[in-house]
């Protein structure tokens, strides 16, 4: 098993090493679907953070009297009693937009980020670390659904959060806020990320590599490729 | 003809993949073979007509009469885990050699959100039976066509030259975004 990591650091893996939706390809369908505008993004990061972080409270609190054989309906029994909270809940206080979330809401339910949280971390970890971990992961997911939903937004009317950004001669990509714009402007968001880390992982490789190595002679290592 | 535009509105205009967004996750992990790829997309039809029987049995025979439609999610994911479950040992009893292809993703079909999507949909839309029915084998024809045009373009991937860090999902994601471009073309074909 790893090493603990110190509470902070499991907020902060959440939000970006481990990020839900660019790292672990965890919840797409919301994430895409939703991110219409970056108010829809939010809203549905909410919900999730919601059901993540409580539904992971109970289920490390149980995890020594829940058997194994039985873990993964349990789980989603209680994931799904919080989502049916958060679903009332939205109808009741938020009832336009959870009119525009429409059955994304309920889906929640069968959110893999959420079972995958409790089956790899809450049935393993104390209460307080398995809470801190949902609220880390929720964060990542919060930011993921942000940027995807403002990028989406921004380009494909013009305005984020309702305000007009872009100026009147610019023509909204009506493709944006259709299906295929979620999958393109996703799958470009996540090329251009990997770009980056793998730039800097190789960056970081080679200040290693020149630290420890001196160069020895001009004459290559490898010779032996008859 | 009310039926065959709910089969077609389900399985091509409202792709459940391309333009719902539900069942990302097998889409995208499991459309690497188009053997896999189709045997998935049954596997999951099987399961989706099951579903949309089974729960609309439920919800109208057991959960409306008694005011309890607030336990529908509670209810409608216990019946999908359980059917899911039942498909797998079917499986393994038939064919080893797709169970040991589908692998993981079998018992993530539970947490396909098009099955469950499926479920809430027929609710949503008021369906009545026979409706939900037909529906459902649409939605599943549909996953089953996304899933299998996807892995043969993945196939031929594999030989073309993509950028290193837009290899896997990245990459997928793009070509799910150019096939739900070209499912837009029969937006205007039915309206339901």
């Amino acid at each position: 098993m790893k090493t603990k990591l110190t509470l902070s650091k499991e907020y902060i893996k959440g939000l970006w090493e481990n990020n839900p939706v660019f790292k672990q390809v965890l919840g797409m369908c919301p994430a895409l679907a939703v991110t219409v505008s970056a108010l829809n993004g939010i809203a549905m990061a909410l919900a999730t953070t919601f059901v993540l972080v409580f539904s992971s409270l109970i289920i490390s609190t149980f995890r020594k009297l829940i058997p194994s054989q039985v873990r993964i309906a349990a789980y989603i029994l209680i994931i799904a009693t919080f989502v049916t909270l958060v679903d009332l809940i939205m109808k009741a206080q938020f009832p336009s937009l959870s009119k525009e979330l429409g059955p994304y809401i309920p889906l929640i339910v069968v959110n893999c980020l959420i079972l995958g949280r409790q089956e790899a971390f809450s049935s393993k970890n104390t209460v307080f670390r398995s809470v801190v971990d949902a609220l880390g992961m929720g964060t990542g997911f919060l930011i993921a659904l942000f940027v995807l939903g403002g990028i989406r937004e921004i380009l494909g009317s013009r305005t984020i959060l309702g305000l007009q950004v872009l100026p009147d001669f610019y023509e909204p990509w009506l493709i944006m806020i259709l299906p295929a714009g979620a999958f393109l402007t996703l799958g470009f968001l996540m090329g251009f990320l990997n770009t980056y880390t793998e730039r800097k992982k190789r960056l970081e490789r080679e200040a290693i590599l020149k630290k420890h190595i001196k160069p020895i002679s001009d004459t290559p290592i490898n010779t032996v490729e008859a | 003809m009310e039926l065959i535009l709910i089969f077609f509105s389900a399985a091509i205009v409202n792709n459940f993949v391309l333009a719902y967004f539900l069942g990302i996750c097998p889409f995208i992990g499991v459309s690497g073979k188009i053997s896999s790829a189709f045997s998935m997309g049954l596997a999951t039809t099987f399961v989706m007509v099951i579903t949309s029987i089974v729960t609309w049995l439920i919800y109208h025979l057991i959960l409306v009469p008694n005011g309890l439609e607030f336990l529908q999610y509670v209810s409608f994911i216990l019946v999908i885990a359980s059917l899911v479950q039942f498909v797998e040992m079917f499986i393994k009893k038939v064919s080893q050699p797709l169970y040991r292809a589908l692998g993981i993703f079998l018992p993530l079909i539970t947490t396909n959100c098009a099955i469950l999507g499926l479920a809430l949909f027929i609710v949503l839309k008021e369906y009545t039976f026979i409706q939900g029915i037909v529906y459902g084998v649409g939605a599943g024809a549909g996953f089953t066509l996304a899933i299998t045009i996807m892995a043969g373009i993945r196939e031929e991937l594999d030989l073309a030259d993509v950028p290193k860090p837009f290899k896997g999902a990245p990459i997928t994601l793009l070509v799910a975004g150019i096939l739900a471009l070209a499912f837009m073309g029969f937006a205007g074909l039915i309206s339901v």
